[in-house]
Formats: C-alpha cells, structure tokens, sequence
C-alpha cells in the first residue's frame, strides 16, 4: 500500500481548496472593469516590470493574482496558443472563450491531479465591436470559468473591493471616470494605504493599468504608464513621480524600450535582473522614455510577501 | 458557462510543450510543438519546382534623412506569363520595420506571416521589442532554413528594413540589410534593391541618391526606380494607370512604419512619366 493513511476525496479537495484560497488572498487585487471604449486593467502593483496584466492577442488581455512563476507560465501558454492558432487559421479566429477553455482545462487538471494547486486566479478579457460584446471571464484555481458581467476583482481583500465596486460601478463610464472608481475601490481596501484611513488614493507608482481598447486597429492592448497614467488619475495621486515624465510616448502603442546609450543591442542592464533582458522601459506601452518611475518601482513583489508569491 | 464546448486543445488543457517556460521564439516553439506548420520543416522533391510558383520581382529600399523607404512593384510572373498584376510583395514586419521578398511568392509569403508572428510573440512574451539587428539576424536564420528548397528553385531573398531606435546620436536611423539564399546577411549603406529588376534599379539610385535625401525627394528617388527597372526587365511591372495599380511604398521613420496611400504614389510616378514623355522619347 503507498497510501498509509486514509483521506476522504472531500477532505482532499478542501484541503486544496484551502491551501490555494489562503494563497491568493495573502496578495494584493486586481479588478478588470468594462467602459464605454473597451475594457480597463487596474492592478495593485509596485513593480513595473513584473506584470499582472498582459496581452494575449489582438482583442484579448490577461491578468491574474498570486503566485507569480505559475500565472506566468499560463499567460505564456495563453500567448502561445493564440499565435498558433492565428498563425494556422486566421487572427479572427482567436477568440477569448477558446483561451479560457484552455485554462480551465489545465487548472482543472492541475487541482485534481498534482498534490498542490496553482495558487493563481486569472481573467482573460477580450473587447468586442461594441460593448455588449465585451466578454470578462473569471478562472479559478480549480478550474472553474465563469463568464461576469461589468466587473472582476480577484485576489487580495476581493470582496471589500467587489463590494465598493458594486456601489459605484456603472456600465459606459469613460476612461478617466472608471479608473476613478477602480481606483478608489482598491484603496479603500489596500493594506498599503490603511495606515492613512484619509480615504488617500493608491499613487501611480503602485499601480498597473493597461486598457482593450476597442477603437484601435488591430491590436487593442495598451499599458498607460508615466505621464498618461499621472494625468488620468489626477493632480491629487499623480505624484512627483511622473511629472518630469515626456508624455508624448507614453500611450503609444507597441513602443519599444530605448536602451541607455551605450547598451549593447538586446541586453539590458545586468544590474537589474528583473528585466528579462531589457532596460527598465517594460516593453510596449513604455515609450522612449528613461523612466524614473520604472526604477522605484524595480520592488519586486517577492521581497514584500516572502517567497515567490506576487500579491 | 453556457456555450462553452470543448476546444480543440482537448480535455486535458494546454499540451505540455506551452507550459513549458522556455524560450521567447515562436518558431522555435513550433518546431517542437507543430513542426508541419514550419516551411522549412516540408520537404521539397528532389526535382527542379521553380516553375510551380509565381515568382515576384523588384524590391527597392533607400535611407533617407528621417528613416527608410522600401517599395516593390506589383507584378508576378511564371515563366513568360503575368501570373499577378497587384500582387503586394512589401510589409510590414512590425511596427518599425518592413520586409520586402522576392523569388518564390507562396513560400515568400508564408515566410513574411511567419515571421510577423515570430517578433509579436517575441514582443508579448517579453514585454520588449528586438533590437533591429536582432530582428534582422533572426530573418537570416529562416532564410538559411530554406536553403534546400531555394537550390530547387523555390529560392527566397529578401529585403529588410527599419528605423532603429538604438541608434547612436547623429547616425542615419534608418537601416537596410539585404540577403542571399543561404542566409548571408549584409547592411547595405544608403540603398539596395533585390530581385530580376534590381540591376537597373540599383543603376537608377546611383544616379538619384544622395545621403540625407528630404521624404519628397526620396520618394520620387524609390518610383522612378522602379520606373527605371520595368523599363527595361519585362518581369517588373510599371506604374498602371489604367487599373490604377502603383508601386507599394512603406515609409518607416520615428512615428512607425506607414504605407503610402496609392494617390500619394501616383502623383509621384505621374511626375516622372510626364517629365520622361516632355523628353520626347529619349527618357
């Protein structure tokens, strides 16, 4: 007998249930809200080069909570798996039902199967030609997939957040209107801002945004960081951080990092290792800037949390 | 969950080779985890198959003070015939970079869509752009990876351009880098042209180019290239306003790459043909 012990199928999945609860909720929220234009991203954050929320392809973005190793290598999947299709069939045919099936799958098969779960809970998104056509799916640890209207909040105090969300959240907001209110939901219940209790707003530094924007061509995904991120929020939380930011670059779509002078092509900084291999600019959305901000937030999560875990 | 049914990723999800947290490259992940979906992967008869496939023509790239310009013309021939009048053989790669392809159309073109794919991968999975050279390199190796078909026929060269956001501070920011079949990867200074017409258009340039060109000038400089070599190779077709085809012209500088609308394209070949017909025959 390999088993010496006996242990119910009940008993085992709530204790992986349990275990991979207690995992997600130890880190910080993430909420994927729709308006008026597409569909907005706002994560709780410091870091700038250890993304939550990613593209997946033309019309579809990703964000998840948790550990960061595994929701990483699930957005990697989920990127792999919408370029082999398009790349086969046509980019039309990437739909976001397709890759949420995938993950549902091999989450549910991970929790049954594997003696720990991933401790990951994940959204893909995708934007459709108007906004009844907008799609939010939320994927659990054990692989459950549940198509929400208007809203998810994952991770963290998730409920508080669902819960001043559905207080303020209206459908057809614009932009700056539903980042407010995401905003303010996720600071009114952030552990970094309750030493304040002043009802403060998280500043820009700790935050990731990035919009599905269904007015652009093609590919819809767009990070708004530095100056662009500063205005939309406002004078009061913008900070010191982004002002001397250029703001032109900031929200162009697909802009390469600008290497420092003198950086060899393709290598970044060797100091900072976070960068996967390149400077601190984070990739598309970044914009030809040098990015102070980029180096404050070089905090990465782990230190924060012990361990691999990216709240 | 209503209407979600089963994908064709199968019960159990992502196969293994996509959770696998290795590498950035789509073609190298599709050479473990689709390989027949790789051109170079199929294997070609051992018979000569250059006559199978249309072949394009004339491809032409020039610096110019604020970036690059490449254009091609619009026609495909097989053998004596006109297989295409509006074939389209200039793209862009991504957003600061075009690719020109002559020789084989349909292994061409499967080889540009291939690689399109390959530096948006690159880009989602790392968050970053390649750098040119690197994007450049990488073209090279899939051209070296059609080696096999190129030597029965089915060869491939292309042309590749870009704006190059590494480039150090009072260098031409634009970039050309031309190929051979085995994958030779050569920067070219100031212009270069490949396929059957490239002998007269390159000729063409040596007279037009000079280092620092303004947009107009070289625009007309890139058309009336193209002019020069459907002027004299019957493989490269010329400015048609008949079916009102004009050459493709990409033009890549610091706002990305954008094609020139066909009306901005005529105006220029119309200016060069009633200046070549003002000459009364001897243009």
């Amino acid at each position: 007998m390999t088993m010496p012990y006996y242990a119910s199928p009940e008993q085992l999945m709530r204790d992986r249930s349990e275990y991979a609860r207690k995992g997600i909720s130890r880190g910080r929220s993430v909420a994927v809200l729709t308006y008026a234009d597409g569909v907005l991203f706002i994560a709780e954050n410091p870091s700038s080069t250890l993304h939550k929320v990613g593209e997946i392809y033309d019309r579809i973005g990703f964000a998840a909570v948790g550990r960061y190793s595994e929701f990483e290598s699930l957005r990697v999947a989920g990127v792999r798996l919408a370029d082999v299709r398009g790349y086969s069939y046509n980019r039309r045919d990437v739909t976001g039902r397709v890759i949420a099936n995938a993950y549902a799958q091999t989450l549910g098969e991970i929790f049954t199967q594997q003696t720990k779960p991933f401790e990951v809970e994940l959204c893909v998104a995708e934007v459709g030609e108007t906004p009844e056509a907008d799609q939010l799916y939320r994927l659990t640890f054990d692989g459950s997939v549940v198509d929400e209207p208007d809203f998810i909040v994952m991770g963290g105090q998730a409920d508080a957040v669902t819960g001043h969300l559905r207080d303020h959240f209206r459908a057809g907001l614009d932009l700056r209107d539903a980042l407010m209110v995401g905003v303010r939901a996720l600071s009114a219940s952030s552990p970094a801002m309750s030493g304040n209790g002043d009802g403060g707003l998280l500043p820009a530094t700790q935050l990731e945004v990035a919009v599905l924007d269904r007015r652009r061509p093609k590919r819809a995904f767009r990070r708004v960081v530095g100056a662009a991120l500063g205005s939309l929020l406002g004078d009061r939380s913008a900070g010191d951080a982004t002002a001397e930011q250029a703001a032109e670059g900031a929200t162009h779509a697909h802009t390469p990092s600008a290497p420092q002078p003198g950086t060899p092509a393709g290598l970044g900084d060797p100091a900072a290792p976070d960068t996967a291999g390149g400077t601190a600019g984070s990739g598309e959305g970044a914009g030809p800037q040098p990015g102070p901000a980029d180096g404050e937030g070089g905090g990465t999560d782990g230190g924060a949390d012990g361990g691999g875990r990216s709240s | 969950m209503d209407g979600l049914t089963q994908s064709h990723t199968g019960r159990s999800g992502f196969p293994p080779a996509y959770l696998d947290r290795v590498g950035s490259s789509f073609t190298d992940f599709l050479a473990t985890a689709a390989p027949d979906l790789l051109p170079s992967r199929r294997p070609v008869p051992a018979v000569n198959a250059g006559d199978l496939t249309p072949h394009g023509t004339t491809i032409v790239a020039l610096t110019y003070a604020d970036g690059v310009l490449m254009g091609g013309d619009r026609r495909a021939t097989m053998g004596n015939l006109i297989s295409s009048r509006d074939i389209e053989k200039v793209y862009p790669a991504d957003s600061w970079s075009v690719i020109g392809i002559a020789g084989a159309a349909g292994i061409a073109i499967e080889m540009v869509k291939l690689y399109q794919v390959e530096l948006e991968h690159y880009e989602k999975i790392e968050g970053l752009t390649l750098s040119l050279d690197g994007k450049a390199n990488r073209l090279a190796q899939m051209i070296r990876g059609n080696l096999g078909a190129a030597l029965q026929g089915l060869a491939v060269v292309p042309l590749f351009a870009g704006y190059d956001l590494d480039a150090a501070p009072g260098a031409t920011p634009g970039r050309i880098f031309s190929y051979d079949v085995t994958g030779g990867n050569y920067e070219e200074r100031g212009y270069s042209s490949v396929g059957s017409g490239s002998l007269f258009a390159r000729n063409s340039l040596k007279k037009t180019w000079r280092p620092g060109l303004d947009g107009d000038a070289a625009t007309r400089s890139l058309v009336e290239a193209l002019y020069d070599a459907a002027d004299d190779d019957s493989a490269t077709g010329g400015p048609d306003p008949v079916r009102r085809l004009y050459p493709i012209v990409y033009r890549v500088d610091a706002e990305g790459a954008v094609r020139l609308t066909d009306d901005e394209v005529a105006a220029v070949a119309g200016t060069i043909t009633d200046e070549r017909a003002a000459a009364e025959g001897q243009g």
